[in-house]
């Protein structure tokens, strides 16, 4: 608790923090190798209970690794996992049944009916969601009936979602949830996640998209070559806050373009110059892609 | 703080109820795939109809060989509900991720075996009793009397449970659904050609009855023809008797192979993601 009030925003977690068991994910040190090179290496990472935490990076710098060890589908080579305090390589049913998971392969071909498969999920579960109302907040009402196979993309990938929290998960893990959605689907997606954190729900996203990190994430971490390189609020993600602020604006009939550190002064001398609107006048941080794209560009 | 939500004391629910959740899901996954309802119950069926109609011949006794197919069909047929359709899909479900998807779930593991028994047993008690309607209605094949019921119905159990255990740990050589069918179907029917379903076993060659011989099917065969052929015919066996210990020996010892096989080979994952 101490760690958010005093560095707010900041980079790494300091090495020598403990295992918190009552976070909804604690990772110390993790290592994970295939053959001699290691995809995941000395990784530590905290998500607290009731965030959503945006997990990035480039295919292949451990993403999936990570959130599958502790989703308990992978062993690992070192470090301690903690997930909603029990150690993912010792799964209970119990364990699980705290947990949603929206594979990125989705979860199946099936003969069954949306329904159907929702009711058989929900049969897993000890307090399952009524599966009639997990397809209306995904908006598959009208698809109720229809088999699994015979779904679009968009819609497939809302039944994964809708399949992972009919159990009524503390702690939902979304890898890559949107892929294949049209923007508009992606919208309803995002008040849908939005909705189910209103209702305390824990979410660990990965996600190519940025903008979707920076509309739902509490807090985004950036892995790269196996380790977690920095955590912040989108916001401040990379020195984003404190990054000069691009003027753009068109005089003369030329596009011009100044990068300042004090932009409100700026503009303000600049409208002194024109005598109504500044033409084509447009204020930008750095969008969360360009320090992304630095921020792993740095380490690659 | 934010724990208190999560009920920790509700109770799971009991490990019946996700068996029926799973018996029902594996019933309806199978009655609705058009291919599986046919691949595995007409097929035999139409080999039974024309093998009928074409080769009606008397085998000695006054037996017809629609008669002795009948044993070999009913064989072949569970040996497609249980071996053919646990590997294609079984391996179909591992590569789609349905698996994994479970895995992730609270659902006790043996919950997803049950559910493909039940699954197994219903087709193959179909299968069977298609095949004799079939047979007494358009061949006059007689239906098994008395005893033979009995014998029936072990050696259908016995040589299910060690086709349905072979299959499951078949599927995981198999890349995928489609590399399970394609490895296991030339497997299956050169089985049938050398194990005395579609000619008698005594006019199949000694060297091919011997590699037949290690295999379930040729003894499924045998203990089946003892159930629908009369005792003179045992003559014709290689042994010149049904041999119905050795036939449960063979398909018990099957058996414990097969489940020793799933447990060192089972995988609910791909290959290389663990």
């Amino acid at each position: 608790m101490t760690r958010s009030s005093t560095v707010p925003a900041a980079g790494t977690l300091p090495p020598s923090a403990p295992i918190d068991p009552d976070a909804a994910i604690s990772v110390r040190g993790l290592v994970k190798r295939y053959g001699d090179s290691a995809a995941v290496d000395g990784l530590d990472l905290d998500i607290r209970r009731g965030e959503i935490f945006a997990l990035l990076g480039p295919n292949g710098a451990g993403k999936t690794t990570t959130v599958e060890i502790c989703e308990g589908f992978r062993t690992r080579d070192g470090g301690e996992v903690r997930v909603l305090g029990t150690d993912p390589a010792h799964a209970t049913r119990r364990w699980k049944a705290q947990l949603g998971i929206v594979l990125q392969s989705g979860a199946g071909d099936s003969q069954l009916t949306c329904r159907e498969l929702l009711g058989a999920q929900a049969s897993y579960y000890p307090e399952p969601r009524d599966p009639d109302e997990v397809l209306e907040l995904v908006g598959l009402t009208e698809k109720a009936g229809a088999r699994g196979r015979s779904l679009s993309g968009g819609q497939r990938r809302r039944l994964d979602v809708a399949l992972g929290i009919v159990g009524r998960p503390t702690l939902l893990f979304l890898d890559e949830p949107t892929t294949g959605f049209d923007p508009e689907a992606r919208r309803q997606f995002w008040s849908l996640i939005r909705s189910l954190r209103d209702l305390g729900t824990t979410m660990l996203l990965t996600t190519h998209y940025l903008d979707e990190a920076e509309a739902l994430a509490d807090r985004v971490g950036v892995i790269a070559r196996g380790r977690l390189v920095e955590v912040a609020v989108p916001s401040t993600l990379g020195g984003r806050g404190n990054a000069p602020a691009v003027v753009t604006w068109t005089e003369d009939g030329v596009r011009r373009s100044e990068a300042t550190p004090t932009p409100t002064a700026f503009v303000q001398q600049l409208s002194a110059r024109f005598p109504g609107e500044v033409p084509d006048l447009a204020v930008a941080r750095p969008t969360l892609e360009d320090v992304y794209l630095r921020m792993i560009g740095d380490t690659l | 703080m934010t724990a208190t939500v999560s009920g920790t004391e509700v109770a799971l629910p009991s490990v019946t109820s996700v068996y029926r959740s799973r018996s029902a899901v594996e019933l309806k996954e199978f009655f609705r795939q058009r291919e599986s309802v046919v691949f595995t119950l007409a097929f035999p069926v139409i080999l039974l109809v024309v093998f009928g109609a074409v080769l009606d011949y008397d085998i000695g006794g006054g037996v017809s060989f629609t008669q002795y197919f009948m044993a070999g069909i009913v064989a072949a047929g569970i040996l497609g509900s249980s071996l053919q359709n646990m590997a294609i899909s079984i391996a179909t479900e591992r590569s789609d991720g349905t698996l994994k998807h479970l895995l992730g779930t609270p659902m006790p593991k043996s919950a997803y075996f049950v559910g493909k028994v039940v699954q197994v047993l219903a087709v193959t008690v179909l299968i069977i009793a298609i095949l004799l309607a079939v047979g007494r209605l358009a061949y006059g094949v007689p239906l098994p009397s008395g005893r033979d019921w009995f014998t029936f119905a072990w050696v259908a159990v016995l040589g299910s449970a060690a086709c349905t255990l072979l299959g499951i740990a078949v599927s995981s050589l198999a890349k995928n659904g489609r590399s399970a069918s394609a490895m296991i179907t030339p497997i299956a029917l050169v089985l049938q050609f050398i194990s005395g379903v579609f000619f008698q076993f005594s006019q199949v060659p000694v060297w091919m009855q011997t590699i037949a011989s290690f295999f379930p099917l040729k003894w499924m065969a045998q203990g089946l023809r003892s159930v629908f052929l009369p005792d003179v015919l045992a003559a014709q066996e290689p042994a010149g008797t049904w041999e119905l210990g050795r036939v449960a020996l063979v398909l018990g010892g099957w058996c414990v192979a097969g489940l020793v096989l799933c447990v060192l080979t089972f995988r609910w994952q791909d290959r290389g993601s663990d």
